[in-house]
């Protein structure tokens, strides 16, 4: 491997990393608040991308198709889909809080599955065009082309996640956060609201992952109803390399398979038709010989 | 934190002996054995569909309903089965007979390489590698020569027994009723043996059933392994069926399909779960015109019975 290879897939592998951890973030949060695999999340992202496009066009009109268009469509996506995920809490998991796990299960499954049907519905399984005009200018390092664009996603995905952390250490809402996630029943004891907490946890999960959609969908320049689904098991993943309900840990869990995957499909044997392959095996790989991920607290099942 | 105390059905009674069973399932299968004498074609391949159905929810429903663990990779296990019968038969001559036990080791296998690690995590684990599972013998199927790549694979001989040779509708719909009534009584001894209560004790409280002995990991193990079987069987019989399978008759849909049959008739019970066969299975006929609302329609009706009538359409009123 040459080192201009080296420097450029270090590059992808950051840029993908960075959207895997935002992702692996609402995941790891959630998980660790009311523990549920919110199955949803994937397609939580994806609906992200598709507010992000809908609002990008609108504002295109008068802004242009540049940054400034950008930026908007982000955060009008992150705070709409962040109350869309504090309204699946409301309307499906709550009401299953106290059932049985299989069920509950189930019941992220179906929810996931209602929000991928619904935009099968209405766009048809098409791919649509995500065009932004964001220049190419950037720095070379010897013959790799670095875009400012692509400097600029992951340093946003870094701040987004930065912002995140100091939020959950530094604020009374991240202490009753943490709380919660410790012991929900004594949490409730102490005067914490815990259904508010909850719906927080969603919110905030909820519009990391919408942030990340539109920053994938404007640097690939297309979305499509299905882009949620193996996302959503790559952040998974994610999470769990880098400890299942720990901040830091779902930021370097995803920077690390963003990279693991860039130089995994680029050594010789490994094509990037088996890229997915290469994930799962390391995904398994990590059940078996470090469930609790790199950062993750060892966590003793009680029922 | 106190969880609310579920009761624990005090022992499971034998289905067989109750008349609000015995009675529809006879008729059930009055009905199924003289069906394609009266049906033309187009409605035994459907019935043909739905048996394929039955079999396959009531293995799921080994897994999800008995021994309460979320398999999400189902259709994985019935293409390991489908393809490991073709290529056997198509590639190498095998006779399809001999190629069955050849597939249930190979589902077997497969089974232990992703339920042995992560059936001693917590449960939510074993959704998503399934899941993960799914997907990856599905790129494999798509990319592998011997597996004839993205198109498939073709020219699966037909089944012979006894010098006939099972060729029409009519033949492969008797065999999948055989096929689904062999499982249903594999599924009705396996539930009240010492293997089953320990599923369905392991199922309400795990703790309590390591505690009285139970080691809870083999248990999972053994009902995710009888899970995979019977889907491998039922891919044995399809691929010869079909004689032409592709990587895109096992997707992650169709494993979607599969656990809302089980879901919607009433987990863990067999009556429910045949009749949420065979409801999933004219699901396709009845949505016809649907074209891409059809995924919707299958997720609100998953998502609803979840939230209305978490127990099925046809509970068990025992618990």
């Amino acid at each position: 491997m040459t080192l201009d290879l080296l420097i450029q897939q270090l590059v992808n592998g950051l840029i993908v990393g960075s959207f895997y951890a935002l992702i692996a973030l609402g995941y790891s949060m959630v998980f660790g608040v009311i523990k549920l695999l919110n199955f949803a999340h994937g397609d939580i992202y994806m609906n992200g991308a598709f507010v992000g496009l809908i609002v990008f066009s609108f504002v295109g009109l008068w802004v242009g198709n540049g940054w400034l268009g950008v930026v908007c469509a982000l955060l009008v996506s992150m705070l709409a889909v962040g109350l869309l995920g504090v309204i699946i809490e409301r309307f499906a998991y709550r009401p299953m809080r106290n059932a049985p796990r299989l069920s509950i299960l189930i019941t992220a499954l179906g929810a996931s599955m209602v929000l991928n049907g619904t935009a099968l519905a209405l766009t048809g399984g098409r791919h649509y065009a995500f065009n932004t005009d964001l220049g190419f200018a950037g720095v070379d390092i010897s013959t790799v082309h670095i875009t400012y664009t692509q400097m600029v996603l992951v340093a946003a995905s870094i701040a987004l996640m930065a912002g995140m952390q100091a939020f959950v250490s530094r604020t009374m809402y991240g202490k009753a956060m943490r709380a919660v996630s410790i012991d929900m029943g004594a949490s409730r004891l102490m005067g914490i609201d815990v259904d508010r907490v909850i719906a927080l946890t969603f919110f905030m999960g909820s519009a990391l992952a919408a942030g990340g959609g539109v920053m994938a969908g404007a640097y690939y320049g297309s979305v499509h109803f299905f882009m949620g689904f193996i996302m959503g098991l790559k952040a998974f993943t994610a999470a769990v390399i880098g400890g299942i309900g720990s901040v830091p840990g779902a930021m370097l869990g995803g920077l690390l398979l963003g990279l693991l995957e860039a130089f995994g499909s680029s050594l010789p044997f490994v094509g990037s038709e088996w890229r997915d392959v290469f994930v799962f095996g390391t995904l398994i790989l990590f059940l078996v010989f470090k469930p609790t991920g790199l950062l993750g607290r060892s966590v003793v099942e009680r029922v | 934190m106190i969880d609310e105390v579920r009761t624990m059905p005090t022992a499971v009674q034998p289905q067989l002996m109750r008349w609000s069973v015995v009675l529809p399932g006879l008729a059930a299968l009055a009905v199924a054995l003289v069906l394609p004498q009266f049906a033309n074609a187009y409605v035994t391949e459907v019935a043909t569909t739905a048996l394929l159905y039955v079999v396959l929810c009531l293995g799921l429903n080994i897994v999800v309903g008995y021994a309460g663990l979320l398999d999400l990779g189902y259709a994985a296990f019935f293409a390991v089965g489908a393809y490991t019968s073709g290529i056997l038969t198509a590639e190498f001559g095998f006779n399809f007979w001999l190629t069955i036990p050849v597939a249930m080791v190979a589902a077997c296998v497969a089974g232990i390489i992703i339920g042995a690690p992560t059936l001693r995590l917590r449960s939510d684990y074993l959704a998503i590698v399934t899941l993960g599972f799914g997907e990856i013998v599905r790129i494999i199927a798509r990319n592998l020569d011997i597996t004839g790549g993205a198109s498939g694979l073709i020219g699966i001989e037909r089944p012979e027994i006894f010098g006939f040779k099972l060729m029409q509708v009519q033949h492969f719909y008797y065999a999948f009723l055989v096929l689904a009534l062999l499982t249903a009584f594999v599924c009705l001894s396996v539930e009240r043996s010492r293997m089953g209560r320990a599923w369905f004790y392991v199922r309400y409280d795990e703790d309590a059933a390591a505690g009285i002995g139970i080691n809870r990991v083999t248990a999972k193990l053994q009902a995710y392994m009888m899970g995979a079987v019977i889907a491998s069987v039922a891919g044995c019989l399809y691929a010869a069926k079909m004689t032409a399978i592709s990587p895109e008759s096992f997707t992650f849909n169709q494993s979607l399909l599969i656990l809302l049959g089980v879901v919607l008739g009433g987990m863990g019970r067999i009556p429910g779960v045949v009749l949420g066969a065979v409801l999933v299975a004219l699901l396709p006929e009845v949505l016809r015109g649907a074209g891409t609302y059809r995924p919707l329609v299958t997720a609100v009706a998953l998502l609803a019975i979840m939230l209305f009538r978490p127990n099925g359409l046809w509970p068990d009123k025992r618990v």
